[in-house]
């Protein structure tokens, strides 16, 4: 038996039969959740019929189905996607988050998930819910059929990638500039099959809010998935949303064996930007210059929590969006929207001219909202930027901080966000 | 039986194999088949033909989750798709549908070679070239899964997920 454990080791022992496990083993591990959702859910529920066995005590507790990927449907074959997989989580006394109720990572983290938590879903940012220190990765519908079914899965204990972020996030640096730069030195394969670990002074500054950020782009380089560990942070976040009963602490022990360290110093961190068409195509804010833009996307699962939302706000405060920009803002889950009306947010982005949309994943993957014409460059804080992403081949999409995307609106050209605040 | 090779380059996502925008033929396959990997290459879903190979580079198969990828290559008929490495999600979903993803040197097959694959032999025949190309064994649990057509069948085989 090796000695120290990284999260990831941590994590999955805890879920197997032995206890204990080391990087390279092949395993089955039980699962706290599994969830799927409307892209993905009608797939997952037709490999379900086909597995006949069913297995005594099968707990039908924390099984989750979200619509959230294309609200309110905007075809008839979506709406009757949807009802595929309302119907099913009804009649099963499965958990339904319903249209409008927000995105499944953003929901995720604010209602399910726990430190030490292992969750699986059908969709490849599950990773987010590493910020909360739980092992949580994307595979597709039918294993997650299958873990559904048996209430366990199969992995390789990944190797694990320490990302330390040293120093301290200057004003208008934000997670998504550490996350665009952590890309930018692993490239887009760098981590694959791997646990990405966050570490570091900066790391250890940022709530959960922004640790979220960090990992839900751990698969944008190939990673199984990303980790943060459980502290005060953790406790604060759980705290703010009812939960903080279900917190622990959770550490790396300090000789855990790591595949390789990267480190830089977040302190001399400018804002980032992801140039087309891949997010670890990252350059410094100040290399990027002339680039007229002619739609903004603020969303995702990757932003647009409250914080986000605030930073926004603040920066729209005197400003509005350039004419003829499009600007378009959905906000990650009800409750964050509930709080940007409560908070005067929503009125600061109308008087801005934006066009706020329910909360859903449509407009990031082109699947509804905000499709852009040809020859349309976007400017989004989502997490991808790949050739056809947004729903049309001919344009192409910049990524980058909220607070980058509300400076660039204001401007109609990608603009660092420090002259505004 | 042998299938002409269609190469593709780095990184290419599952945006680009089966794109968002058509989403509302996600439970249409055979219709969401026609329009595979058409942001990469647009006459591949007119022209490709039951038998032939995806011939990829690096890390094919990037992005999300979404099985629909390898399940609109293998509506296509795709015999199998090769590649000088995979992205993890994609890697395992085409195995759990039956879809052999083989990781092998693709830098030595030119476009439209044909090829025959051998897979139990654990090579790829490029008969243009009269060359063998091997793939190394993939681990045991997804050569089992593979074995039996895919996760579904290997689960219902044995009645319980169990590791090979």
């Amino acid at each position: 038996m090796s000695g120290g454990k990284t999260l990831a080791e941590k994590i999955i022992g805890e879920h197997t039969a032995s206890g204990r496990v080391s990087a390279g083993e092949v395993v089955i591990v039980k699962v706290d959740y599994t969830f799927s959702h409307d892209a993905a859910g009608p797939l997952l529920i037709n490999q379900l019929n086909k597995l006949r066995i069913d297995p005594a005590g099968t707990s039908r507790e924390n099984t989750i189905f979200f619509i959230d990927h294309a609200v309110p449907s905007p075809t008839k074959e979506l709406s009757n996607d949807q009802e595929t997989v309302r119907r099913h989580a009804q009649s099963n006394n499965l958990t339904l988050s319903d249209a409008g109720n927000g995105i499944c990572h953003q929901v995720m983290a604010e209602d399910y998930t726990s430190p030490g938590d292992l969750v699986v879903g059908t969709d490849s940012h599950t990773c987010t819910s590493g910020g909360l220190c739980a092992f949580a990765t994307g595979m597709g519908a039918t294993d997650i059929a299958v873990a559904m079914k048996l209430r366990k899965t199969w992995l390789r204990v990944p190797e694990t990638i320490k990302v330390r972020a040293n120093g301290h996030l200057k004003k208008g640096v934000y997670a998504k500039d550490v996350i665009l730069k952590t890309l930018s030195i692993l490239g887009a394969d760098g981590a694959t099959y791997k646990s990405i670990e966050f570490d570091g002074s900066a790391i250890d500054e940022l709530d959960v809010y922004g640790r979220l950020t960090l990992t839900n782009m751990a698969v944008e380089a190939g990673a199984k998935t990303g980790l943060i560990k459980s502290d005060a942070h953790t406790r604060q976040y759980l705290s703010d949303f009812g939960r903080e009963e279900k917190w622990r602490e959770i550490l790396a022990d300090e000789d855990a064996i790591y595949e390789s360290e990267t480190n830089f110093d977040a302190s001399d961190l400018e804002p980032q930007v992801a140039l087309p068409y891949s997010p670890d195509n990252v350059k410094p804010i100040s290399e990027v210059k002339d680039v007229k833009v002619n739609e903004v996307f603020i969303g995702s699962c990757t932003n647009t929590r409250i914080e986000d939302m605030r930073i926004v706000a603040k920066i729209f405060e005197k400003n509005k969006k350039a004419k003829g920009l499009k600007l378009i803002v959905t906000p990650s889950s009800s409750k964050v929207y509930l709080r940007c009306i409560k908070e005067g947010i929503a009125e600061k982005l109308l008087d801005a001219g934006a066009v706020i949309t329910p909360a859903g994943c449509g407009v990031c993957f082109g699947a509804l909202g905000g499709i852009p014409a040809d020859n349309d460059v976007i400017f989004s804080s989502s997490n991808r930027n790949f050739p056809g992403r947004t729903g049309n081949p001919n344009a192409k999409t910049y990524l980058g901080s909220p607070a980058t995307a509300a400076a660039t609106a204001i401007n109609g050209y990608i603009s660092d966000p420090r002259e505004f605040l | 039986m042998s299938g002409r090779a269609w190469k593709f380059k780095d990184n290419i996502s599952t945006d680009e194999i089966t794109p968002g925008r058509y989403i509302s033929l996600r439970s249409n396959v055979p219709e969401l088949a026609k329009h595979t990997l058409e942001d990469a290459r647009a006459e591949f879903p007119s022209r490709v033909n039951p038998g032939d190979f995806v011939v990829a580079a690096k890390n094919f198969g990037m992005g999300s989750s979404r099985e629909h990828a390898p399940l609109v290559i293998k509506t296509c008929g795709v015999r199998a798709v090769l590649a000088l490495s995979f992205a993890r999600i994609f890697y395992r979903n085409a195995i759990n549908i039956g879809l052999p993803a083989l990781i092998c040197d693709t830098t030595k097959i030119d476009e439209g070679d044909q090829l025959e694959l051998h897979l139990s032999e654990g090579y790829v025949e490029d008969l243009t070239k009269d060359a063998r190309i091997p793939f190394p064994k993939m681990s045991k649990t997804m050569e089992a899964i593979l074995n039996e057509g895919g996760l579904i069948p290997y689960v219902e085989k044995h009645g319980d997920l169990l590791l090979a």
